[in-house]
């Protein structure tokens, strides 16, 4: 596979559906593995992370598992094409910020990614589309033992595995949920659901991952802890949790259409002229727009979308996608203008 | 003695620290338990970055001996500032304070997650005897991990470590249930 075939086709993750889809986007679970021979990324020089590199991908080749998997080396790629690979949620902008030594393993339907040597040797990551945490642990479960009967991951019995940063200690494992919750932020009832969140030691961050804001409604919410509870036990408390923030977020969009109708039906309606009109539009504005096209779309107010056109567009529509697509490097205004074509493009064979 | 907070016999000595002054707290079995699930629902991310920065000042009689990593050379010292171990060694070397360390981020210090496949993958932990797959690594996981936590479970109530035992025990039965 080359990176380009990846372009104009979108991840197994973004077809939309699944259950819960119309709230959740996608599940993901992320486990950490280090190699015990090797000393972590952090204290390792080039010639360790080139090994390490070597004896992951002689690993990942011998497991049928991996058949439909093609590995990349950051080192050999420019920056749009690592920007493009953060865009499509394959790997951190952490792992595409210094790129030396490193490397990334995904797979053609782009639901599993590897990277290698990030902050741990193997940040290994099974992303589904919709709410569906424990069909992408059972998936990431086979990938980690297959793994592990190749690689000697460092682990202790008492701790669990060991990574480089204490908060992952253990199952090494982050179970994550991108919901969409438009109706919470615009009652005014976010902050307060956040805050319970975060009470709950579970973890709320921004469309692009961490430490970035939300930007049109919606929030990636994680576990935290990763010790002293089983994968199942984390996943379930999760899972927990996202079913009472989506029976929250059904409740408030009921509230709107009974309550305010009118202004919801205005909000969309003009989140759609825009999106079908607009000759510049920067990224941060596409996604509020199509967060309220989304809305209109679940509560019945447009008609004839599907969460697949909405869901291509987020990712089609980002700085390196706009110059993949276009094949040269363009400035803001030019993106901007492209990006306006693009959403037209798309939404022209809609009702 | 009895406990803090009702007249039932208290079998549960915590020490906490509350601005630098160490506090001692004497309960029963109900009492803790309830103690240790306000403590988990109290703790959000903000408290586990506030006791990463602040944990030397809690044990000074370690912080004062530091120590380092045999094998990567990290200090103990460099660990806190930067927050990341050197390698997988690093554990090891620094496993007294990391016991206290583990349990204030995570509310526990004991693995009941998944054990890797395979052999001699707990070469890291110098004591190979200690339990996991390594003897039939296929057939013999499941046994071998209930035994091993009913060793735990049973090391956990001699320390009075209640907050241990009772996550194993909960294991334990889920692991017994299941089987
Ligand atoms: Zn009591
Ligand atoms: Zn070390």
């Amino acid at each position: 596979m080359e990176l380009n075939d990846l372009i104009f086709h979108t991840g197994e993750w973004l077809r939309g559906t699944g259950p819960g889809a119309n709230i959740v986007l996608s599940s993901r679970i992320r486990l950490a593995r280090n190699l015990v021979a090797f000393p972590f990324t952090n204290r390792a020089d080039k010639k360790i992370l080139d090994e390490v590199l070597r004896t992951v991908s002689a690993a990942v080749r011998e497991i049928p598992l991996f058949a439909d998997t093609t590995l990349f080396s950051l080192n050999e790629m420019d920056n749009i094409d690592r920007q493009f690979l953060v865009e499509r949620h394959l790997m951190s902008h952490d792992h595409a910020a210094s790129p030396a030594g490193k490397g990334l393993v995904v797979s053609r339907e782009e639901s599993l990614s590897v990277m290698i040597n990030e902050e741990d040797h193997l940040r290994i990551q099974v992303l589904h589309s919709g709410f569906d945490l424990n069909g992408a642990w059972e998936a990431i479960d086979r990938i980690d033992t297959a793994l592990s009967e190749k690689l000697a991951f460092a682990f202790m019995p008492d701790w669990g595995f060991l990574t480089a940063c204490p908060t992952n200690t253990g199952t090494a494992m982050r179970g994550s949920v991108m919901l969409h919750l438009p109706a919470l932020v615009m009652t005014r009832q976010i902050n307060k659901v956040l805050a319970a969140i975060a009470k709950l030691s579970f973890a709320s961050r921004g469309f692009y991952g961490e430490g970035t804001q939300a930007i049109g409604n919606f929030y990636q919410i994680s576990n935290q802890v990763s010790l002293g509870h089983s994968e199942a036990d984390i996943i379930q408390n999760i899972n927990g949790l996202i079913r009472q923030i989506i029976e929250q977020e059904e409740q408030a969009r009921q509230v709107l259409l009974v309550q305010n109708r009118a202004v919801l039906e205005d909000k969309i309606w003009r989140a759609w002229g825009i999106l079908r009109n607009a000759r510049i539009i920067s990224s941060q504005e596409t996604i509020e727009q199509l967060s309220m096209v989304r809305l209109g779309m679940d509560v019945g107010i447009l008609n004839g979308l599907d969460h697949k056109i909405l869901n291509e567009l987020f990712i089609m529509t980002q700085p390196a996608h706009l110059q993949k697509i276009e094949g040269k490097k363009l400035n803001t205004l030019e993106r901007d203008t492209k990006r306006a074509g693009v959403i037209r493009d798309k939404l022209q064979s809609m009702p | 003695m009895k406990c803090d907070k009702c007249a039932k016999k208290a079998t549960v000595h915590l020490t906490e620290i509350v601005d630098g002054k160490a506090m001692e707290l004497h309960l029963c079995e109900d009492c803790a338990r309830e103690q240790s699930q306000v403590m988990e629902q109290q703790f959000g991310l903000a408290d586990l970055l506030a006791g990463l920065t602040d944990f030397g000042k809690q044990i000074p009689e370690v912080r004062k001996s530091s120590v380092s990593c045999p094998v990567c050379g990290l200090s103990y010292e460099d660990f806190r500032k930067f927050g990341r171990f050197g390698c997988a060694h690093c554990y090891q070397a620094f496993q007294a304070q990391l016991k206290v360390l583990l349990k204030k981020i995570h509310g526990s210090s004991v693995h009941l997650g998944k054990h890797p496949q395979g052999d001699g993958l707990m070469a890291v932990t110098g004591k190979p005897s200690d339990s996991g797959p390594s003897a039939d690594p296929v057939a013999g996981e499941e046994p071998n991990e209930l035994e091993s936590l009913r060793a735990r479970l049973q090391e956990a109530i001699r320390n009075e470590d209640f907050e241990q035992a009772v996550q194993l025990r909960d294991r334990i039965r889920e692991l017994e249930q299941n089987g």
